[in-house]
């Protein structure tokens, strides 16, 4: 009916350390609006994220304007989010918010270069809530299931023997480009997924190690 | 005069259903116009059209072709068509015009679609879970979103049936990540069945109108895989955020600009996971139930299958 309504990037779910290890970003058109992506090293391009965690500092680091930076730590590590007179409710929130508190981040990846050379990943927040411990463990779950979607899907391109020469089918287009750019240890994300679990449920990790 | 009377025979062929007039009457007015004021043939057929569309509540359009056909709620593709639906009542809403005597959704098997049925037109009260027979609908359109109008000309007919209407609901959870412009304590047109959403005071169809206050959100549910935009109405939207549309009201009065409510529902709900169920109106879900989801449920499930990876 309305073919033309633009869509909407779908906000992926990655923990901390995958995060920020995105530090290749592509667009894939010329257009100078198209959106740029940051390439999850489990095989996702993410133009948006939703993150969860613990607001445990803010700092206002702008020279002549207010510009604010805060820590939001999951249980695999840290995002850094930057937010400054464009984004003026994440701001506010930042500003007024007491830490610690259970936040979650709808929010743009940014990398960019250091002096040193290296790529740094932040996130640029479209809205900062402040929410209650159990929606912060349900997205640890939620990034849970969708990372090891993730791994399993990459798994899966990569126990196929591609043909001479040719392409990665556009389902697992960005696995196949997180392989040529990041080489990846799916492993560390994995354990990252089962201490990030671990943690939420000291009672289910004992009844599992009982029956093991 | 045999001119006039094949007019008149016409006219009356056009409102046969819809009014009670007889052909001869109409030919005296004919006769008026034409004999006594000098009025072309033509301009008089037009200006008794107009009063008898007047009287009948009907649109010009509604007379192009004059029969209907029996048709399902999903073929509904186009404007201003003349159809027949055999329906059940799926959901009845709080009209927002006097105009408006009924308001809410229909659906067969195949569909369902928004209807609207006009004070004006005078016809029976229609119930929430009954069926019917509707003869004589008008379809409409506005911003690719299609519905149906009943007017005087409708027939409805009580059938002692029931029709499991199409599963075009749907259920969907996400965390809030969007709340969208057009949120919050809004106004809506007042005219007969516009509803419009107004901008600065202004609706697009009708001009600077004095707007009635409604309260609504659209927001953007996305569970990481997919993204679900979802539309709650006025009950729903203060059941989401627990502010009254009188309360929305007075903290707008308060701060003298309505988007005080929307930050303020922004700062209550965004960020947070909901599972939301409801008909879907072209790329929406009508958000009827609410659910707001807390701690996880399934961690140890997840759990063994990161394990067996």
């Amino acid at each position: 009916m309305s073919a033309s309504v633009p869509t909407r990037e779908v906000a992926r779910r990655a923990f901390a350390t995958e995060f920020n290890d995105a530090t290749y970003t592509f667009k894939e058109s010329d257009d100078d609006r198209a959106p740029v992506y940051s390439l999850l090293p489990t095989g996702q391009r993410a133009n948006r994220v939703f993150v969860a965690g613990t607001l445990t500092e803010t700092e206002d680091v702008g020279d002549d304007s207010e510009y604010w930076r805060g820590r939001i730590v999951d249980p695999t590590g840290t995002f850094f989010a930057y937010a400054g007179q464009y984004q003026p409710d994440a701001t506010s929130v930042l500003r007024e918010t007491e830490t610690p508190a259970y936040v979650t981040v709808v929010g743009k990846p940014r990398s960019y270069e250091t002096d040193e050379g290296d790529v740094n990943v932040s996130l640029r927040p479209e809205s900062i809530s402040v929410v209650d411990g159990a929606t912060r463990n349900r997205w640890v779950v939620e990034t849970a299931e969708r990372t090891l979607d993730r791994i399993e899907s990459f798994d899966a391109v990569a126990s196929e023997t591609p043909p001479e020469g040719g392409e990665a089918v556009a389902a697992d287009e960005y696995a196949a480009m997180a392989d040529t750019q990041y080489d990846p240890d799916l492993a560390t994300y994995r354990d990252g997924v089962i201490s990030a679990l671990e943690d939420l449920e000291p009672e289910a990790d004992e009844e599992l190690a009982a029956e093991v | 005069m045999t001119d006039l009377r094949e007019h008149a025979a016409d006219i009356h062929e056009q409102f046969s259903d819809s009014l009670d007039v007889g052909v001869d009457e109409i030919e005296s007015r004919l006769e008026t116009l034409v004999s006594e004021y000098q009025v072309p043939v033509d301009e008089a057929r037009r200006s008794i059209v107009s009063t008898y569309l007047d009287e009948a509540d009907m649109d010009r359009e509604d007379l192009s072709g004059g029969s209907t056909e029996s048709a399902s709620v999903a073929d509904i593709d186009a404007p201003e068509e003349w159809l027949d639906v055999t329906v059940k009542i799926v959901d009845l809403w709080e009209p927002n015009a006097d105009s408006i005597a009924q308001v809410g959704l229909l659906g067969d098997e195949t569909g369902t679609v928004k209807f609207t049925k006009w004070a004006k037109s005078e016809l029976p009260e229609l119930e929430e879970g009954a069926v019917y027979r509707l003869e004589g609908v008008v379809t409409d359109e506005y911003q690719g979103r299609f519905s149906v109008k009943l007017n005087s000309a409708t027939t409805i007919e009580e059938l002692d049936t029931d029709i499991e209407v199409g599963d075009d609901s749907a259920e969907v959870e996400g965390a809030l990540v969007d709340i969208q412009s057009g949120s919050g304590l809004i106004k809506r047109c007042p005219e007969e069945g516009c509803t419009r959403v107004l901008q600065n005071g202004r609706c697009s169809e009708h001009g600077d109108v004095e707007g009635e206050f409604d309260l609504r959100i659209k927001g953007v549910l996305d569970d990481g895989v997919e993204i679900h935009e979802t539309i709650f109405n006025q009950e729903s939207t203060e059941e989401l955020t627990g502010i009254t549309l009188e309360e929305a009201q007075e903290m707008a009065m308060d701060a003298l600009d309505t988007e005080v409510v929307v930050e303020e529902m922004r700062e209550t709900v965004l960020g947070r996971y909901y599972r939301v169920s409801g008909p879907t109106l072209g790329r929406y879900v009508l958000a009827n139930d609410i659910e707001r989801l807390g701690a996880p449920t399934d961690a140890e499930r997840v759990l063994i299958r990161a394990r067996s990876i």
